[in-house]
């Protein structure tokens, strides 16, 4: 940042800048109108069309997920034919996945926050992020396409052969739209980890970034380095398609499993980019509501870059009995056990941070207590299944589909909701209802582990998944978690009512509700169109609980960042800000 | 930092949200790195392929390399080299402000982009003729080979993407020499300068490989 200085230390005036309480002129007030939304590179609006469109693709596959699990009520057809069936679990995983889980936190969170933590203006590419958020659009359409010209019945993992020369439907144009959707997710990746290096406001240090930042900054090396490979992935199976290539299809002489490896490839590490930014959502509020400095910052900040890492080595874990050697089998069980290392000291760190804190049990808070409940549970069932010889028992049973939906559902999507209802005032200026809040969140762990956990019990004794009918002994099981995702969809549903309604008749929002220290509450709610009227100096640590407010709120003294200005006279004083 | 001093001058390419020039070119540098950096990833993938499909036919890859013209492939890779450092050349043009410089090496950069792909079409022309295509169309019946056809999907993926990426640098760079008519660049700002060298480097260094892995190897 700085162009040109010796010693690592630099003093600046500064003085407080207070932040206006409920400004007139926020960035939803300037440039509006929808072709101002559409063609707008301000961090905060594109977050919030990424939010709009996960939302939307959120409900398609919640409501997938609700149609077959009521095929599942009865033990035979009960609605669907198996070929329809067949369709919807497939297009439930593909959308979840790729057009949920992955971009949720990182492009809709991470977006309209990262700037606003780092005290700058933007990310470092704006029309970039513009530019990531219509290839999202465009592998969107091409999804859609999918759907309404024959659909995909290959499961969300699109195996060959199944893909390649099996499947009905249209899975080019659906592997193909999956394609294009991987470089906007690249090109996030790559804003976020440049904005982090190069657009930090004087004196935050790494030693003081947000853990969300680390958070996010791990989830983009792994964005970057994984997303080409399915990248190419893809483009081979849609060759596959075309030409008739023959690497991946065996009828050909290509190999089926070599599809496996470079699939798993992106999409182990691609799980860890699904739940590492909500691993640092739950560090921010367990932080903020504990009233109290983060346990071991620096565990946990590292940690992040340790899945990451350990990540990328794991992949064979979903293939050992694809045909692996025993070799492959044992280093890969090895080494996923190491995976549980980084994922037990965050969850050591979080729990210490609670410890003696002043809990406040507000709504982003209880999803927090939610996601420790269930993650844990999802993580140790992971293990489980990380060791050799029990997966070959619980391989391609529901007590898989039990694990992911503990760790994606009760880890992600909780943390997700945490950030939402946390990040919430600053986002749109308003309060949303407590009590319903907290209501919600009841009936979210109510159903969530009605439906799934009799999943664990059914898969332990040998129910596979993906199957269209089985055998009656299973079908108590199978009542309950239909039963359970009722209430799940319930839960879900009365969230974005009071969120909805919140927009337009919630009570106004402080900057700052929850009394954090963290960056982005030092601007107002909502914030300005350039996030800060002055250039923000920090000193202190996010979790600096023990700090006066006031020194978490200063900015260059005389400086209006070029936009507007400001009236409160404070007296200036010097600090020393590192570099 | 920023300083009034800095404030009162700024330039025409700073955009809104950098604090001065200097944050923007690294930002720019910095961000062009890491997408060269997943395009290594993204070719490695087929560098993978291609490591397992040998591993398994090491016969068949000698069988079909001889199938491939390696005098026009060592006359591409001298082009290739020569281009990149024309462009090369075009950036210290601009660190030196010779506007003219930056036109005519950006210009013989372009010439030697096309003069790539003409040749690559004169050497896939050759193939179609005789029925070499990739996978399912195979028809040549010249290598006494089964899996022949899947060497040509490897060559024909890992040269086709290699020669989209010719393309669009071509684009890239077309794009360059309408600006630096136009005097957009100087010692001050040549930004889209450098990061388009960067990633004309990378292509350059994507067919170095390619060259060897699927010519030389008789």
């Amino acid at each position: 940042m700085a162009t040109s200085e010796s010693t690592n230390i630099k003093k600046i005036q500064v003085r407080r800048f207070k932040p206006d309480e409920n400004p007139t002129s926020n960035y939803l007030t300037e440039e509006r109108g929808l072709w101002a939304w559409m063609t707008t590179v301000d961090h905060k609006k594109i977050g919030w069309m990424y939010l709009g469109s996960i939302a939307i693709f959120f409900a398609v596959g919640g409501i997938l997920a609700l149609l077959l699990r009521t095929e599942l009520l009865t033990p035979a057809q009960t609605f669907f034919t198996a070929d329809a069936y067949n369709q919807l679990f497939t297009l439930h995983g593909a959308i979840m996945v790729f057009f949920f889980l992955v971009p949720s936190v990182p492009a809709a969170l991470g977006n309209f926050i990262l700037p606003l933590q780092l005290g700058c203006k933007d990310v470092a590419f704006p029309r970039v992020n513009l530019l990531s958020f219509y290839i999202y659009v465009v592998g969107a359409l091409f999804t859609l396409f999918a759907i309404f010209t024959g659909g995909v019945d290959t499961g969300w993992t699109f195996y060959t052969p199944y893909s390649s020369s099996a499947a009905g439907g249209n899975v080019m144009a659906m592997t193909f739209g999956v394609f294009i959707l991987g470089f906007s997710s690249i090109l996030t990746g790559l804003n976020f980890i440049v904005t982090i290096h190069r657009m930090r406001a004087p004196g935050l240090t790494w030693n003081k970034l947000p853990l969300f930042l680390w958070a996010l900054y791990a989830t983009s090396i792994i964005q970057i380095l994984a997303t080409p490979v399915l990248a190419i992935t893809l483009l081979l199976l849609t060759m596959e398609r075309l030409l008739s290539i023959g690497i991946f299809d065996p009828a050909l002489g290509g190999d089926p499993v070599l599809y496996q490896h470079f699939f798993w490839f992106y999409s182990h590490p691609a799980v860890y980019i699904m739940i590492v930014p909500g691993f640092g959502i739950i560090s921010e509020i367990i932080s903020t509501f504990s009233r109290k400095h983060i346990f071991g910052y620096w565990a946990i900040a590292l940690s992040s870059l340790a899945i990451a890492f350990i990540g990328f080595l794991v992949w064979g874990h979903h293939m050992f009995v694809a045909g692996q050697s025993s070799l492959a089998n044992l280093v890969f069980s090895f080494l996923t056990f190491l995976v549980g290392i980084p994922t037990g000291i965050k969850i050591f760190n979080w729990i210490a941070t609670m410890y003696k804190g002043s809990i406040d049990l507000k709504t982003p808070m209880l999803y927090v207590m939610v996601f420790l409940f269930l993650f844990t549970i999802g993580g140790f069932t992971g293990i489980m299944l990380g060791a050799l010889a029990v997966d070959i028992h619980l391989h391609d049973t529901y007590y898989v589909v039990a694990h992911f939906h503990y760790v994606m559902v009760g880890g992600m999507v909780m943390a997700f909701l945490g950030g939402l209802h946390y990040w919430w005032p600053k986002m749109t200026g308003k309060m949303y209802n407590e009590m319903w809040g907290r209501i919600s969140c009841a009936i979210v762990f109510i159903g969530f582990n009605l439906t799934f956990l009799p999943q664990f019990v059914m898969g332990s004794l040998g129910m596979p998944r993906r199957y269209f009918n089985y055998l009656e002994q299973f079908q108590g099981y199978h009542v309950m978690s239909t039963y359970g995702s009722y209430i799940l969809g319930l839960g879900f549903l009365m969230v974005l009512i009071y969120l909805t309604h919140s927009i337009f008749k919630g009570k106004k929002a402080p900057a700052n509700p929850w009394q954090s220290r963290a960056m982005e509450w030092q601007a107002p709610s909502p914030p300005p169109l350039h996030n800060f009227e002055h250039t923000p100096v920090i000193i202190h640590g996010p979790y600096d609980y023990h700090k006066p407010m006031s020194e978490f709120q200063l900015g260059i003294a005389g400086s209006h960042n070029g936009h507007g200005h400001h009236e409160h006279e404070t007296e200036t004083k010097t600090v020393e800000a590192d570099k | 930092m920023e300083q009034p001093s800095t404030l009162e001058k700024k330039q025409d390419h700073l955009q809104h949200h950098f604090v001065d020039s200097d944050q923007q070119f690294e930002s720019a540098k910095m961000g062009m790195w890491i997408f060269l950096v997943t395009e290594i990833l993204f070719f490695g993938g087929l560098f993978a392929a291609y490591i397992v499909f040998r591993s398994w036919y090491p016969e068949l890859f000698l069988l079909a390399s001889d199938h491939l013209d390696t005098f026009w492939g060592a006359v591409n890779t001298v082009v290739l080299i020569s281009s990149s450092l024309t462009v090369a050349m075009a950036i210290r043009s601009a660190q030196l402000n010779q506007q003219k410089g930056i036109i005519i090496n950006l210009a013989i950069t372009i010439a030697l982009a096309f003069v790539f792909m003409v040749i690559k079409y004169f050497e896939y022309t050759e193939k179609f003729a005789v029925g070499i295509f990739p996978g399912g169309y195979y028809t040549y019946e010249g290598i006494a080979h089964d899996q022949a056809n899947i060497f040509f999907s490897i060559y024909y993926m890992m040269t086709g993407l290699h020669g989209i990426h010719v393309v669009v640098g071509i684009g890239l760079m077309v794009w360059l020499l309408l600006r630096a008519r136009k005097g957009h660049f100087s010692s001050e700002y040549y930004t889209p300068v450098e990061i388009t060298g960067l990633y004309w480097h990378l292509v350059d260094i994507i067919w170095i490989f390619l060259f060897p892995l699927l010519y030389l190897i008789d």
